[in-house]
C-alpha cells in the first residue's frame, strides 16, 4: 500500500522520468537501427567481414555497463560530455550493435537460395533484390533484433542514473543512497513494466511489418 | 532460336579444377523444346544456367535468334529469357499479381498494360483470375504454383525460355497434368525452350529433340525418337533402360500404324455370314458388328459362329476397347495386354470405325527402326545378290 501511495504522490515525477527513460533508449536504439541494418546487409557480402564485425559487437556486450561508463568518463570529458545524456546514448548505441547486426545479417543470409535465385534469373539487379525480395522478407527478424536491443538497453539504461542521465534509474539510485526501499522498488517495478509493454507495443508493430504472404506461411507452418 | 558455341565452365575446388561443362555446341531452332537430359552431374544444369549467366562460362559463346549475347547487360540479358525452377522461388511477400508482373514491371510497362497482361496469364494457365491473383504463394498448392511460375516466366513475352526441372518438385499425376497443359500452350506460344530433367520419361513426352549429357560432355542430340531407336553409345542405351523400345510406344501415333482394312458385319447379318467373312478376312477369333453409321456396337466370335444359328443382333459380345487415331501406342498396348486380344478396332472423331490397329503391325513398326545395320547390310552387292 506503501509503495502504491508513494508511485501516487510521486506520479508527475514518475511519468516524466519514464518519458526521458524512452526518450533515451529511443535516441540511441534509433540510430542503432539506422547504423546497425546496413552494417548487417553490407556484411552479407563478405564472410570474413561478417565475422569480424559481430566478433567486434559480441565483445562490445561483455564490457559490464558500469565499466564502458566509466571508460568513457575521462574520454568524453575532452568535449565537456563525460557525464549526462552522451555517455548514455553512446552505451546504448554500442550495446544496441549486436541483436541488430546480427539479426539483420542472419536474416538476410537466410533468404532462400531458390528465391535469390530466381530474382537473379528474372533479371533484378542487387539493389532490385535487396529493396524488392530479401529485406522485406528479412524484416520479422530484423524486427525482433530491434526487439531485444530495446529490451535489453531498457535495463542498462537504469544504471546510466549513476552518471546523471536521469530517466527511471534515478529511483533507484536514490533509493539504494537514501536507504528508502520505496523509491528503490518503484523504480524498479517501473523499468520492468517499461520493458514488457515496450516489448509487446514492437511486437505488434513488427507484426504490421511482416509482409503478409509471409504471415500466412508462419500460420500454416 | 538458341545457339551454344563450345560453352565451357571449370570449376575451381578445392580438389582442383572441375570441368563442368565441355565444349558444348549445339543449337535449338526457333519454337522447339530442347531436354538437356542427364544423370546427376551431368554438366546440364551448368550448361542450362550458362545461357542467362547465372552460372558465368569459362569459354564460349551463347547466341539467342542469331545475337551474341556475351556483350549484352546481364540484367537485360534475363529479363528477355524466361526462367522456371525447380524450387519455384515464388516471392511469398508479393501476391501472385505482383509475383507474375515483377518482370513487365522491371522493363517499365504501363500499369493497366501489365494488369491486363496478369489476367491474360492466368487464363492462359487456366487459373481463375479474380480468385487467385490478390492470393498469396503460401495459399497455393504446388502444383499452382508451379503455373504461376511458368506464367511469371512468359509475364515479359520473351522468346527463349529457360526451365531447370520445372515439375520435378510436383507429386505424378499433377506434374502430367501440367506436362500436358504447357505443351498445349506452347502449341501457340512457340517458344525456344530449354529443360533440364532427369528423366528419360518426362524427356521424351516433352522434348522435339533431347541432348544427352555425360561428364560435362553432350554425348547425343537427336530427336527422342531417334534416341530410342539409335541410342549413340553404351552409356546412352543404359541410361535410356532396357525398356527403351516400350517407351517409343509413347512416340508412336495410332494413326501412324492403323490399317484401314478392317472387315465387319451388320446386326441383321447372320452368324453363318459372320463365319465366313472371319473366315475370308483371316481373323482368328472375331470380327467386328456396326450399326448404320459404322459405330462398333459388339463382337461376333468365331466359335459362336459356328456353333450357333440366328442373327448376329442376338448374339454379340460387347467391343472390349476402342482407340483413336491420336492415341499413342502406349495406350493400345495397354487396352491389348488388359483385355487379352491382339487386334483393337479404331474409331474417328465421330467414332466410326476406320480401321484397326494389331500388335504385329505395332511390333512391325517399333522393330523396323531398330534394324538400320541390317537394312545398311542389304545394300552391299554381295549381300543383295544372295536374295
Amino acid at each position: 500500500m506503501e509503495l502504491i501511495q508513494y508511485a501516487l504522490d510521486n506520479l508527475e515525477l514518475l511519468t516524466s522520468r519514464t518519458i526521458e527513460h524512452i526518450a533515451l533508449v529511443g535516441v540511441a536504439v534509433g540510430i542503432a537501427t539506422l547504423t546497425g541494418v546496413p552494417i548487417g546487409i553490407a556484411i552479407t557480402k563478405n564472410e570474413r567481414l561478417a565475422k569480424a564485425v559481430l566478433y567486434v559487437a559480441s565483445i562490445i556486450v561483455t564490457v559490464p555497463s558500469i565499466a564502458l561508463f566509466g571508460i568513457m568518463i575521462p574520454v568524453l570529458s575532452l568535449i565537456g560530455q563525460g557525464i549526462g545524456y552522451l555517455p548514455a546514448v553512446i552505451a546504448v548505441l554500442l550495446y544496441s550493435q549486436l541483436p541488430i547486426i546480427r539479426n539483420t545479417y542472419t536474416a538476410i543470409h537466410n533468404v532462400d537460395p531458390a528465391l535469390r535465385e530466381a530474382a537473379r534469373g528474372i533479371g533484378m539487379s542487387q539493389n532490385q533484390r535487396l529493396r524488392m525480395v530479401e529485406i522485406p522478407l528479412a524484416v520479422p527478424v530484423i524486427m525482433a533484433g530491434v526487439r531485444t536491443a530495446v529490451v535489453l538497453n531498457i535495463g542498462v539504461m537504469a544504471i546510466a542514473a549513476y552518471i546523471g542521465a536521469g530517466g527511471l534509474g534515478t529511483f533507484i539510485s536514490r533509493g539504494i543512497s537514501q536507504s528508502d526501499p520505496r523509491q528503490l522498488i518503484v523504480g524498479a517495478v517501473a523499468v520492468s513494466l517499461l520493458a514488457i509493454i515496450v516489448d509487446y507495443s514492437l511486437l505488434a508493430i513488427q507484426k504490421r511489418l511482416t509482409p503478409k504472404g509471409m504471415e500466412r506461411a508462419a500460420e500454416t507452418a | 532460336m538458341i545457339r551454344l558455341d563450345n560453352l565451357t565452365k571449370v570449376f575451381d575446388t578445392p580438389k582442383g579444377a572441375v570441368t563442368a561443362a565441355d565444349h558444348i555446341t549445339m543449337e535449338v531452332p526457333s519454337g522447339e523444346i530442347c531436354i538437356l537430359l542427364g544423370p546427376s552431374g551431368c554438366g546440364k544444369t551448368t550448361t542450362l544456367k550458362m545461357v542467362n549467366r547465372i552460372i558465368r562460362p569459362t569459354s564460349g559463346k551463347v547466341f539467342i535468334n542469331g545475337e551474341d549475347t556475351t556483350d549484352l547487360d546481364t540484367q537485360e540479358l534475363r529479363r528477355n529469357i524466361g526462367y522456371v525452377i525447380q524450387q519455384i522461388g515464388l516471392f511469398p511477400n508479393m501476391t501472385i499479381e505482383e509475383n507474375i508482373t515483377v518482370v513487365p514491371k522491371l522493363l517499365g510497362w504501363d500499369k493497366a498494360k501489365y494488369k491486363e497482361r496478369a489476367r491474360e496469364l492466368m487464363r492462359m494457365i487456366a487459373l481463375e483470375p479474380d480468385a487467385f491473383l490478390k492470393r498469396y504463394p503460401s495459399e497455393l498448392s504446388g502444383g499452382q504454383q508451379q503455373r504461376i511460375g511458368v506464367a511469371r516466366a512468359l509475364a515479359a513475352d520473351p522468346p527463349v525460355m529457360l526451365m531447370d526441372e520445372p515439375f520435378g518438385a510436383i507429386d505424378p499425376i499433377n506434374r502430367a497434368v501440367i506436362q500436358d497443359e504447357f505443351l498445349k500452350m506452347q502449341q501457340e506460344l512457340n517458344k525456344t525452350i530449354m529443360f533440364v530433367s532427369h528423366d528419360i520419361d518426362e524427356a521424351i513426352k516433352m522434348g522435339d529433340r533431347v541432348a544427352v549429357f555425360r561428364e560435362g560432355r553432350l554425348v547425343q542430340y537427336s530427336t527422342p525418337d531417334d534416341l530410342l531407336a539409335a541410342p549413340e553409345n553404351a552409356f546412352v542405351e543404359s541410361f535410356l533402360g532396357e525398356d527403351r523400345a516400350l517407351k517409343r510406344l509413347n512416340l508412336v501415333k495410332v494413326r501412324e500404324v492403323v490399317t484401314d482394312e478392317i472387315g465387319t458385319v451388320r446386326p441383321g447379318d447372320t452368324l453363318e455370314q459372320a463365319l465366313a467373312r472371319i473366315d475370308d478376312f483371316g481373323y482368328q477369333n472375331a470380327i467386328l458388328m456396326v450399326n448404320d453409321k459404322r459405330q462398333p456396337v459388339g463382337l461376333i466370335t468365331r466359335a459362336l459362329a459356328r456353333t450357333t444359328k440366328g442373327y448376329c443382333r442376338d448374339h454379340f459380345q460387347n467391343v472390349p476397347a476402342t482407340v483413336t487415331l491420336d492415341d499413342d501406342l502406349r495406350k493400345v498396348a495397354s487396352l491389348m495386354f488388359a483385355q487379352d486380344t491382339t487386334w483393337l478396332p479404331c474409331v474417328d472423331e465421330e467414332g466410326r470405325v476406320c480401321g484397326q490397329i494389331t500388335q504385329r503391325a505395332m511390333t512391325h513398326h517399333l522393330g523396323s527402326r531398330f534394324r538400320p545395320t541390317q537394312e545398311d547390310d542389304a545394300q552391299i552387292p554381295d549381300a543383295a545378290t544372295k536374295e
